[in-house]
């Protein structure tokens, strides 16, 4: 780890004017994956604007119904949040599906967003890696990728966005602010994150100081219901082999609206829109939500040991959907906790 | 006659409850690892890993390591220290240019600060001259030979009757081949050692299971007597194994301490460690039973291929139990090797029984559904009169009394044997069962006894306690000796300044340490009881040692023995595994302190768990590395995974052993686990996977 | 004059760190985190180093009553954070209850990773009584009401404290004695209700 300046900041106003000023700054607040990174050596930012005293720790019940949660709340906070848990169960099930209740903790709803890849070759600087060293190649596609990219990789990489909270926002249609040196500007979060393309050094769509400040839900209606569901190697403290976030309102046995996003099969969370065509107005049944779940996997590409992924990811959704459409009561706050 | 004799009966015999002797210091965190130890001046050293599988370094660029604040110095193999010869080479650290494989260090930075330390070791610039590589270890291999000994000493081939005759004889037959990825000890603690010089003297403060042996491999490579040099292990995070013997981290800090002239602390870096501190070994692993129809084994092969590193031959004798464990009149035992430009492997808890067990255990299992008996029924019909290798008797075998207590406990009975019919919900659920074996082995040690002037006893021993209670079962060992209560015996362990002891490891410690100090406790016994009038100012003071005792082989076959009970639960959405209970029953002779013996043989328990369904790395063909480096990659398992596990043992009196009675219980909680919970999951699903660890890709297909 | 042996001025700090309610001033590199902090600056060895990357939660100690990483947080972003430690934990010779189960269970073996297990064990009975829920709280349970603490809750509360030796069935065990007594050292409650910020 190289040295770095540290700096601490009161306002948002302060915090973009210090990342414009200190070339080579980056953002600080949990740290629970930046400063992992940069005991890798995979980041090595020259100044760290911390911005965990901001005053960006607030969820907000919104008029309309919507939640606007600060960057700065944690994820325990977040997860354990009422409104939140009566409203959004997708959301706080997802952030307590990821890590461990110490990171919880510490770790930011921004930050957590912001998480990078643990492709194993990302981490290790002594390999190439297009997303750390673009042009360098990427080893994963024919080395270690068991975990990877099922879906919309490049061939310039085949990570994989590793938030179990992003994959929730992306079914929950949340918006991004962001506030940089060119004023604030919001932007869904089904397009924060990007595909790898020709870049894949660049995980979203954020640029150069900006910062993100906050997350804003959208009203639900009512008789919505949702649920995360992740398989993972062990019982906890796992990032997902595969998971699901989804969103589903089902009146007289047909599915009025429903958003479904993966997790763990591509370099963003995976909002699944041919699906949700599929489902749109469809009898609730199993085998729609096969269908589905099909119909938007046909386009994987699975790499030559990541192929469980697609049966996985097929399963996950029609089991989640299934036990979301199960329960007819409206009344009924959803169904029970996964076994 | 002495006023502190003669003893009545001592009122913590052997076998109490007794609370381990160091808890309070570890529950209030004052208790002091290896890198726990800062003397004044103190430097910091952080190592470099080579970045190539197989080649020599051509250069190494020190000079903007060297211009970076607080950075003392770099050690590479032009500058350091030079070493004599070692009995093992993965210690000559820094001496040559050659990289056998990854992760072999290359450099060591030395600076004021850990910070500074890490920052001069990643401004390392290191070149090499690559040479082509091959880490990939197949059946097929073309390097493959057969050694003539494998781990353990033991032959690397056995044969017995016929086996090919006798297996293609036979109306059943079970041919298949179970894999075992590496697997990595990772013990909680990582590697670390404190060390530094003063008047010529080495004083070193390492993270081992045995500083006897330390020492003695100090000594030699620095060209010191060994009185010139003391190793302390007092407190040790874990080892299983990958401590067992001396690790680099110790010999880097003395060179960086004798080069800087000041102490330097050394801990490894978690991701480095698979590279430098030893792994289980991959095996690939042919069993072959063939059987009368009544179950009885005819015909048994067990033949191992493995990996070594070019750096020194080690050999995962994964074969050796099918040598103990069942009637086997047609017999073929053999071990298979290839240096691969990989890291060296070593010694991972249990090390053959545990992978071996896996693949026969699981063979017997395929062997009960061919003949569709009962697991239990098929591994009783096959008790063997004498150990079949050797035909001596054994000292004492109660495999049977396990497994009848396991499945009794368990409710193993009754059992529908059809797979894959038992839902409940999306979860299909089975059980399983295993038979679990390690030997008893025992070495020299020795031990002096002290009775001071006041009535209170002093122990001093070079045992190590690596959290197995050690302390506190010699503690019990010696008032039972001396016919004291235990609180008045105060132990000293940890020091090669101690009296030399047998390392904890093999499941030997308390075995091997007990008995030296059972022989000098009785020994000191015996004078006090002799001696009339108060004791002397200095108090008496009795050494004893177990050369003599040890030295004799056995004319028994001596081993522990168990039954491991499985239930497990698969998701059939996602291909996830958990274990729902685990029975493990043990006949290791006397359980000297059953608090912290059961501690033991669940924690064994969890680590086969582990080995079942979650643990293994990679080799990465093209970079020749374990990809799996971390405690992130690399899943061991989390309290989630852990449901109830129960282990109980036998009252077992086997007077072939030692004084205590007792046999070893630190590995034998591995052994047969991870069978029994695969055996399970055929029960549970109907598929017969034979590829460890079970995780949802390999299992998903299936469903 | 500047020492030549630190790093340059803007790249560390003066500060002062709260430590089991004593100040501690210093000056630190930024680099460093509080873990290395506590264990080679102020001789506070018993949040362990394990992985160095909040992979173990041998590290683990209190930030302002929550338990976190001390591996993963730079010390100089730590001022005016209220830390304890293991060490802080005890009343004088009196054990914390959680330190007494853990003896009593036999709840360690090596005793590497168990001052952050018992840092954790803290933490999350006051999380528990503060009514956060974890992943396996039953989805249909009431929000505003605190969780009932069941052996699966634990199991899945404690598993950011990796422990090689298998003592996690102990582990369990004692932390349901301490649970059951009612007796996790603080007052319930006393971080505010859930979801309303960082306390």
């Amino acid at each position: 780890m190289k040295p770095f300046g540290y700096l601490r900041v009161s306002s948002v106003e302060e915090a973009v004017r210090a990342a414009g000023e200190h070339p080579g700054a980056r953002f600080l607040a949990g740290g629970t994956n930046l400063v992992d990174l940069m005991k890798l050596g995979v980041e090595e930012p020259r100044t760290l604007i911390d911005v965990t005293r901001l005053p960006l720790d607030r969820i907000e019940e919104l008029p309309d119904g919507g939640v606007r949660i600060g960057a700065m709340v944690r994820n325990s906070d977040l997860a354990a949040s009422v409104p939140v848990r009566e409203r959004y169960p997708v959301l706080s099930q997802s952030l307590l599906a990821g890590a461990s209740g110490q990171l919880r903790n510490t770790a930011t709803t921004g930050g957590n967003l912001l998480q990078r890849t643990r492709c194993l070759y990302f981490q290790d600087t002594s390999k190439p890696c297009n997303k750390r060293l673009p042009g360098t190649g990427c080893p994963a596609r024919e080395g270690v990728h068991r975990d990877l990219a099922v879906l919309g990789h490049s061939q310039h990489c085949v990570a994989t966005q590793p938030s179990d909270m992003a994959v929730a926002l992306a079914a929950l249609d949340a918006t991004v602010h962001l506030h940089g040196p060119d004023g604030e500007r919001s932007v869904p979060a089904t397009d924060f994150h990007r595909l790898p393309d020709d870049h894949p050094e660049q995980d979203t769509v954020i640029r150069p100081g900006e910062l993100l400040t906050a997350i804003q839900l959208p009203p639900v209606a009512t008789g919505t219901r949702s649920r995360y569901r992740k398989a993972r190697d062990r019982a906890s403290y796992a990032f997902a082999l595969v998971s699901v976030g989804a969103v589903l309102d089902v009146r007289d046995g047909v599915v009025r609206r429903a958003a479904l996003a993966f997790g763990g099969l591509a370099h963003r969370p995976w909002r699944a829109r041919a699906a949700e065509e599929v489902l749109q107005g469809a009898p609730a049944t199993e085998d729609t939500f096969a269908r589905a779940a099909e119909a938007e996997l046909a386009a994987a590409r699975p790499l030559r040991d990541n192929g469980f992924k697609v049966p996985l990811a097929r399963n996950l959704a029609v089991g989640v959907l299934t036990d979301l459409a199960e329960i007819e009561d409206p009344a009924d706050p959803g169904p029970s906790r996964p076994a | 006659m002495n006023p502190h004799f003669p003893p009545g009966p001592p009122p913590y015999p052997l076998g109490a409850p007794l609370v381990r002797r160091e808890g309070r210091e570890k529950v209030t965190g004052t208790a002091r690892y290896a890198a726990e130890h800062t003397p004044p001046a103190c430097a910091y050293a952080w190592p470099v890993p080579a970045t190539v599988a197989r080649g020599r370094v051509t250069a190494v660029d020190t000079a903007a390591a060297l211009t970076l604040p607080g950075v003392c110095a770099v050690l590479t193999h032009e500058n350091a220290p030079r070493l004599a010869t070692a009995d093992d080479p993965t210690l000559l650290v820094l001496q040559e240019d050659r990289v056998p494989h990854r992760g072999w260090y290359v450099a060591l930075a030395v600076a004021d600060s850990l910070e500074a330390a890490r920052a001069a070791a990643d401004a390392v610039r290191v070149s090499y001259a690559t040479e082509e590589h091959d880490v990939e270890l197949t059946t097929g291999h073309p390097r493959l030979y057969e050694p003539e000994t494998v781990n353990g000493g033991y032959p690397a081939t056995r044969e017995r009757g016929d086996f090919d005759g006798a297996f293609a004889d036979a109306p059943v037959t079970v041919d298949a081949l179970y894999t075992v990825p590496p697997l990595h000890n990772h013990p909680m603690e990582p590697h670390a050692a404190t060390a530094w010089w003063s008047d010529g003297h080495l004083t070193v403060h390492d993270a081992s299971q045995g500083s006897t042996k330390v020492c003695e491999d100090l000594a030699a490579l620095f060209k010191l007597e060994k009185s010139d040099v003391t190793v302390v292990s007092e407190h040790v995070g874990g080892g299983f194994g990958s401590k067992g013997t001396t690790r680099p981290q110790a010999v880097l800090a003395a060179m960086a301490a004798r080069h800087t002239g000041r102490p330097v602390k050394l801990s490894l870096p978690r991701r480095e460690m698979p590279a430098v501190v030893g792994h289980r070994a991959p095996t690939l692993q042919r069993v072959r039973l063939g059987a009368g129809r009544d179950g009885v084994l005819t015909a048994l092969a067990h033949e191992s291929v493995t990996h070594t590193s070019t750096v020194t031959e080690f050999v995962e004798q994964a074969a050796v139990p099918g040598r103990v464990m069942y009637t086997s009149p047609n017999s073929r035992t053999t071990h298979r090797v290839v240096p691969l430009d990989v890291p060296t492997p070593s010694w991972m808890r249990a090390p053959g029984e545990a992978p071996g067990m896996y693949a026969l255990e699981s063979a017997l299992d395929e062997l009960a559904v061919a003949l569709d008996l009962d697991p239990v029924e098929l591994r009783m019909r096959n008790e063997p009169d004498t150990e079949p290798d050797s035909d001596r008797a054994f000292s004492s075998r109660h495999l049977v009394g396990c497994l009848r207590e396991g499945a009794e406990r368990f409710g193993w009975q009754p059992r529908d044997p059809r797979p894959g019919v038992r839902r409940e919900g999306r979860l299909l659920l089975g059980t399983g069962v295993a038979s679990a074996t390690y030997p008893v082995l025992i070495a020299a040690s020795a031990a002096e006894a002290h009775a001071t002037a006041d009535g209170g006893f002093r122990i001093r021993i070079n045992a190590t306690d690596i959290g197995t209670g050690a302390r506190t079962a010699l503690a019990q060992v010696a008032a039972a000796a001396l016919g004291v209560p235990e609180e008045r015996v105060g132990m000293e362990i940890g020091s090669s300044d101690l009296p030399p002891a047998m390392l904890a490891g093999g499941s030997a410690g308390m075995g091997s340490w007990g008995w030296a100090v059972h022989k000098a406790c009785t020994a000191l016994r015996a004078r006090l009881r002799d001696h009339v009038g108060p004791l002397p100012a200095d108090g008496f003071t009795v050494t004893a040692d177990t050369r003599q005792e040890t030295s004799e082989r056995s004319p028994y076959s001596r081993h522990s023995f168990g039954a491991t009970f499985a239930e497990v639960q698969v998701d059939t959405v996602t291909g996830e595994v958990r274990v729902r209970r685990l029975t493990g029953v043990y006949a290791a002779g006397r359980i000297l302190n059953p608090r912290t013996a059961r501690s033991q043989f669940t924690g064994g328990m969890t680590m086969g768990l582990g080995m079942a369904l979650m643990e293994g790395s990679s080799l990465d063909p093209a970079f020749g590395d374990f990809a799996e480096r971390d405690l992130a990659s690399y899943h061991v398992p989390a309290c989630a995974d852990v449901p109830w596990i129960e282990a109980h043992w036998l009252d077992e009196d086997d007077p072939h052993l030692n004084p205590m009675g007792s046999k070893g219980i630190g590995e034998i909680g591995i052994v047969g686990t991870a069978a029994a919970i695969g055996n399970a999951v055929w029960h549970a699903t109907g598929a017969r996977l034979r590829d460890l660890p079970l995780t949802p890709d390999k299992v998903l297909p299936y469903l | 004059m500047e020492p030549t042996n630190q790093p340059a001025a803007e790249q560390r700090s003066a500060l002062v760190l709260h430590i089991n309610g004593t100040p501690q001033r210093l000056t630190l590199d930024h680099r460093t985190t509080l873990l290395d902090v506590l264990r080679e600056h102020l001789g506070l060895i018993g949040a362990k180093k394990g992985c160095d990357h909040g992979q173990c939660g041998a590290c683990t100690v209190l930030v302002d009553g929550r338990r976190a990483n001390s591996c993963l947080l730079l010390a100089v972003a730590q001022e005016e954070r209220q830390i304890t430690t293991v060490e802080g934990l005890a009343e004088g010779e009196r054990l914390h209850p959680l330190q007494e189960a853990f003896l009593e269970r036999d709840a360690l073996q090596c005793g590497y990773c168990t001052p952050g297990q018992i840092c954790s064990a803290v933490g999350m009975l006051r999380e528990v009584a503060d009514g956060f829920p974890s992943h396996v709280t039953p989805a249909t349970a009431d929000p505003t009401v605190p969780v009932e603490l069941s052996t699966d809750e634990i199991r899945e509360r404690m598993s950011g404290n990796l422990c090689r030796c298998g003592a996690y069935p102990r582990i369990v065990e004692a932390v349901e004695d301490v649970a059951a007594a009612g007796a996790d050292g603080h007052p319930a409650g006393a971080a505010g209700r859930p979801g309303q910020g960082v306390a």
